[in-house]
C-alpha cells in the first residue's frame, strides 16, 4: 500500500516542479504588468514543439536545445509585446486586466488552431536513447529524464530569484511590482520593464513546455489546460512569491497524482479546479500570499 | 423621433415575419440548419453580451450554462416529459447555479471572475465526459417523426426572446443600473445601486437564456456526446460573436453571430480550422482597436458619408 503511494508522491513532485516553472513565468507577467495573458498555455506548448523539432529536424539533443527553445521564445516574446500588448500599459488596471484577457484568448486560439494545422493534433513527444533510464530509490522509481527536468527547474528558479533580488534590473522590477508610478518616478523605465518581465515569462512557459515534451507529451490543444494549470498554481501561491508559487506547483501536482490514484486517472483535472474555486473563494491572495495582490 | 422608433418596430417586425415564413420558400435542409445555427448564435451571443457587454462582467464559463441546459432538456425529455417542462428545467437550473457561483465570484473583481467561471465550466466539462462518456442518440420512435421545422422555430422562439429580454432589460430602470455599475461600481454604489444585487440579476438571466439555447440544441440534435455543448469552443464562440459585432448594444451580438456563422460556413467548405485562425485574429483586432466592433465600423462610415456631422455638432453644448 506504501509503496504504490510513495510512488504517486513522487511522480506529482516530478510534474509539480513544471507547473511551477511555468506558473512563475505567468506570476511574473501579471505581477509586473497586470497582463492576464491567458494563452500562457499555448506559448508553453510551442516551446514544447520548438524542443520537438530541434530533436526530430536537426537531432539536437533536447536539454541542449534548451537554450535555443528559450531563445526563440524570447524572440517571439519581443514580437507579441511589441504587436499586441505595448498599446494596453497606459490603461487603468481594471481594463487592462480585461483587455489583455480578452487579447491572450484570441491569441490562444490562433496559436492552438496554427500548431494543428503545422504538427496535426497527433500526441507528440521525444523518445530519446535515455529516455527509459530509471533511477531506483527505496524501491520508488525516478525516471532520469524527469529528474533532470526537475533539477533544470529548480536551478532556473533559483538563478531567476538571486536576479530579482540582487541585480539592479531585478530590483527595478520588484518596484515595479510594488508601485508603478513610486517607480517611475525613481527613474525607473516602466516600459522596459514591463517588457522584460513579459519576455521572461513567455521563455519560462517555453522552457517548460520543452520539458514537458521530453518526460511527457505535448498536444495542439493542450494550451487551454495549462493555461488553467499556470492560473491555479499562480493563485494558490499567492502574487508576486516566486518560491510560494514553486511549491504551490509541486502541492497541485501531487494532489493531482494521489486523485488520480485514490479516485482514478478522469478526476485528478477536477481536484485541480476545485482546489483553485475554494482558494478563488475562501482566499483569494493565495496560500502564501501576504496581502491582496 | 416618433417616426423613427416606428419605422425600427416596423423593421423589427419584417425580419421576423421573413424568418417564421423562410421554411415555407426554402426547401433546402442545409438552408435551414444553417440558419437554425445562425439564431442558436444570435441566442447564445446576445445572452451572454448581457452579463459581458452591459454589466461588464467577463463570463468564460459560458458553455457551462450552454451545456447544463442541453443535458438537463436531453435527459428529461427523452425521458417522457412533455418538452417544454424539459426546456424550462434546462433554463432553471442553470439559473440556480449562476446564483450559488454568482455570490462569491462577484466580490472578486475583473480578472478572477472570469478565470473562476472558465475553471468552473472546465470542471462540468470534465465531469460530464467522466460520467457520461456514451454519445446520445435520439432512439427510433424519436427519429421517425424527426423533422427540422419545429426545431428550426424553437432557434426562431429562444432568438427572439433573448434579444427580446436583453432589449427590454437594458431599457429599463435594471439596465441603466448595469452600465452604471459596470462604467464606475463605486460611483453606482454611492447612489444607492446595488452593484452585486444588479450583477447577481445579469448572471441569472444570462444564464437562463444560455439554458434555454441548449435546451433547444438539445431537441435539434440527432446524435452528440454529453460532453460536446459543455466544450469551451461554445464559450469562445459566443465572446467573439459578441465583440466582432458590437458588445454592449442590441445590435452587435445579433450581427456578430451572423456574419460569424455565415464566414465560419464559408471558410470550412475549403479549410478546416481556418475560420478560428481568422477570427481569432479579427477578434484581437477589434480587441485593441476597435471596441465598437462591426457597428462601430458602420457608424463612422455614416459618419464619414456626411449628414450625421451636422446633428452631432448641434447635440454638443455650447463652449
Amino acid at each position: 500500500m506504501l509503496a504504490p503511494i510513495a510512488q504517486n508522491l513522487a511522480f506529482g513532485i516530478l510534474v509539480g516542479g513544471l507547473y511551477g516553472i511555468a506558473a512563475v513565468g505567468l506570476s511574473l507577467v501579471f505581477g509586473v504588468t497586470r497582463f492576464l495573458n491567458v494563452s500562457h498555455g499555448e506559448l508553453l506548448m510551442l516551446g514544447g514543439y520548438a524542443g520537438f523539432w530541434l530533436y526530430t529536424l536537426y537531432h539536437v539533443d533536447p536539454f541542449v536545445g534548451l537554450p535555443i527553445v528559450v531563445l526563440l521564445m524570447v524572440v517571439l516574446g519581443v514580437i507579441l509585446y511589441k504587436l499586441l500588448f505595448a498599446g494596453m500599459v497606459k490603461y487603468p488596471e481594471e481594463t487592462k486586466v480585461k483587455n489583455t484577457l480578452l487579447v491572450g484568448f484570441g491569441l490562444g486560439l490562433v496559436l492552438q488552431n496554427v500548431a494543428l494545422r503545422l504538427w496535426t493534433a497527433d500526441d507528440r513527444g521525444i523518445t530519446t536513447t535515455y529516455s527509459s533510464q530509471v533511477i531506483s530509490l527505496v524501491g520508488v522509481r525516478f525516471p532520469l529524464v524527469r529528474v533532470a527536468s526537475f533539477v533544470i527547474a529548480l536551478v532556473v528558479l533559483f538563478a531567476l530569484h538571486q536576479f530579482l533580488q540582487r541585480t539592479y534590473t531585478g530590483k527595478a522590477i520588484r518596484a515595479t511590482v510594488q508601485d508603478w508610478e513610486a517607480a517611475t518616478l525613481m527613474a525607473i523605465d516602466v516600459q522596459k520593464v514591463y517588457l522584460l518581465a513579459f519576455v521572461l515569462g513567455t521563455a519560462l512557459a517555453g522552457m517548460a513546455g520543452a520539458l514537458v515534451s521530453v518526460g511527457y507529451s505535448i498536444q495542439p490543444n493542450m494550451g487551454l489546460e495549462w493555461t488553467l494549470i499556470t492560473l491555479i498554481v499562480m493563485v494558490l501561491g499567492g502574487l508576486g512569491s516566486i518560491m510560494g508559487t514553486f511549491v504551490a506547483g509541486i502541492i497541485l501536482g501531487v494532489a493531482q497524482s494521489l486523485t488520480s490514484f485514490w479516485l482514478g486517472g478522469a478526476y485528478r483535472d477536477i481536484v485541480a479546479l476545485v482546489l483553485f474555486l475554494l482558494v478563488l473563494i475562501l482566499r483569494p491572495q493565495g496560500l502564501f500570499g501576504a496581502k491582496e495582490g | 423621433m416618433r417616426a423613427k422608433r416606428l419605422a425600427a418596430l416596423a423593421f423589427v417586425v419584417l425580419v421576423i415575419a421573413a424568418l417564421a415564413v423562410l421554411p415555407l420558400f426554402v426547401k433546402k435542409d442545409n438552408i435551414i440548419n444553417l440558419a437554425s445555427l445562425a439564431l442558436l448564435y444570435v441566442a447564445l451571443a446576445s445572452s451572454w453580451n448581457i452579463l459581458g457587454g452591459y454589466a461588464g462582467q467577463t463570463n468564460l464559463g459560458h458553455a457551462a450554462f450552454f451545456g447544463l441546459g442541453t443535458l438537463l432538456t436531453r435527459f428529461l425529455w427523452l425521458g417522457g416529459w412533455p418538452l417544454w417542462a424539459a426546456l424550462l428545467v434546462g433554463a432553471v437550473v442553470p439559473v440556480i447555479l449562476a446564483l450559488i457561483i454568482g455570490a462569491p465570484a462577484f466580490r472578486l473583481k475583473g480578472a478572477y471572475f472570469a478565470i473562476g467561471t472558465l475553471a468552473l465550466a472546465q470542471v462540468l466539462n470534465v465531469t460530464v465526459a467522466n460520467r457520461w462518456p456514451m454519445i446520445t442518440s435520439l432512439p427510433a420512435r424519436y427519429l421517425a417523426t424527426y423533422r427540422l421545422m419545429p426545431r428550426y422555430y424553437l432557434f426562431l422562439a429562444v432568438a427572439v426572446l433573448t434579444v427580446g429580454v436583453a432589449y427590454f432589460l437594458v431599457k429599463s430602470r435594471l439596465g441603466l443600473g448595469l452600465m452604471a455599475v459596470r462604467e464606475e461600481e463605486d460611483a453606482a454604489e454611492s447612489l444607492g445601486v446595488s452593484g452585486l444585487r444588479h450583477k447577481l440579476l445579469a448572471f441569472g438571466v444570462s444564464a437562463f437564456l444560455a439554458g434555454l439555447a441548449g435546451g433547444a440544441f438539445a431537441f435539434y440534435h440527432v446524435g452528440y456526446y454529453p460532453q460536446f455543448p459543455f466544450s469551451p469552443a461554445w464559450t469562445f464562440d459566443a465572446v467573439m460573436a459578441t465583440y466582432i459585432g458590437g458588445t454592449g448594444t442590441i445590435v452587435g451580438p445579433i450581427i456578430g453571430a451572423v456574419f460569424y456563422v455565415i464566414v465560419k460556413e464559408l471558410l470550412a467548405l475549403k479549410v478546416v480550422e481556418a475560420h478560428l485562425i481568422i477570427f481569432g485574429i479579427l477578434f484581437i483586432l477589434v480587441v485593441l482597436f476597435l471596441p465598437g466592433g462591426l457597428l462601430e465600423v458602420w457608424s463612422k462610415i455614416r459618419s464619414a458619408l456626411g449628414g450625421r456631422a451636422k446633428s452631432r455638432k448641434a447635440a454638443l453644448p455650447a463652449g
